[in-house]
């Protein structure tokens, strides 16, 4: 997969760098605050509450 | 890190359309497919540990400012509840303030009190909101609805997150018997004490047999009861205050949990507007 998104990055080494890099960095912002926040009230790590 | 994973492609890699081709390479490609799915999942799991640890914390500190906002603006134009209160004309008189009815009655993620701790730091202080969801405890400690209100008969009772989320309860096993937890509404200062000997520290002295802290199973629905640990809507014989959050740390395996009983009368805001002496100590 990696492999497959390196070969179609535009541009020299740098540029799929710099690309490569903001991928990474969108794919995190995704998670942490659209991703996790939806997925995380189905864990149960964060339960505080006494309940049945 | 793909440039890292990189290194060890063969440039035979280009033939995933192009038909039939060695076993040994769709083998190495399957291989290496697993390999990056699990280095990628653990990556999200460590993202995950980032986002409970230190984000909620940013997302919980935002809306502990704006809940802080709303509600001083709600006690300031009480009883008109989240009124945009119109600017008075230029020059006419202040309208007088209406003390706030301590009846309280709130809907479900509003903010109605504020929790001060001075044994957590002089400055302690969340504001509670009204229910215990995930949504409600994501911006503060909340009340578990259908407990008893602030000063009220019965069992103030309320929740709130020991990790992430701005921490609100974390070192809720720091409190000693005998430490204040004041409650502060609209118009009131409430105190509660811990319960136990603050001589000896020993929380289970108290004649009622409640204790001032116990760890319970995440079940034990009785500790919020009208009376700590006795029937649920049972009646009520006391005020008290209980707090709870999750145990051990980093973990929802039990539940810790703090029991108060309201301490002397009510303070009015009006005549303490800086606190209960028992703030200050």
């Amino acid at each position: 997969m990696y492999t497959w998104i390196w070969r179609h990055l535009p541009g020299g080494t740098a540029a799929k760098a710099l690309a490569a890099l903001v991928l990474v960095l969108a794919v995190a912002v995704l998670l942490l605050f659209v991703v996790f926040p939806e997925v995380e009230p189905l864990l149960p790590f964060t339960d505080v509450t006494v309940d049945q | 890190m793909s440039s890292a994973l990189d290194l060890e492609d063969p440039p035979s890699d280009t033939s995933r359309a192009a038909g039939p081709r060695p076993r040994g390479e769709l083998i190495r490609t399957v291989v290496r497919g697993i390999g990056q799915t699990l280095i990628t999942v653990g990556l999200v799991a460590l993202l995950f540990v980032v986002y409970e640890l230190y984000v909620t914390d940013l997302l919980a500190a935002r809306e502990q400012d704006r809940l802080s906002q709303e509600i001083e603006e709600q006690w300031a134009d009480a009883p008109t509840v989240e009124a945009p209160t119109p600017a008075p004309p230029e020059g006419a008189p202040a309208p007088a303030p209406t003390p706030a009815p301590e009846s309280i009655d709130v809907g479900l993620g509003e903010p109605f009190a504020v929790l001060h701790i001075p044994r957590l730091g002089g400055d302690y202080s969340r504001v509670v909101v009204e229910g215990t969801a995930q949504v409600q405890l994501a911006q503060g400690p909340g009340h578990y609805l259908d407990t008893a209100m602030p000063g009220q008969e019965g069992n103030f009772a309320v929740a709130g997150h020991r990790v992430g989320r701005g921490s609100p309860f974390l070192d809720l096993d720091r409190l000693q018997p005998g430490d204040a937890i004041v409650v502060e509404t609209g118009a009131t200062w409430y105190v509660y004490r811990v319960l136990g000997d603050p001589a000896s520290g020993d929380f289970g002295t108290d004649p009622s047999g409640i204790p001032g802290r116990e760890i319970v199973r995440p079940a034990d629905v009785a500790v919020v009861s009208p009376i700590p640990g006795g029937p649920a809507g049972g009646p009520a014989a006391g005020a008290y205050l209980t707090l709870t959050t999750c145990h051990p740390k980093y973990s929802a395996a039990q539940r810790l949990v703090i029991h108060a009983r309201l301490d002397g009368a009510p303070v009015s805001k009006a005549s303490a507007p800086d606190g209960p002496p028992a703030l200050g100590g």
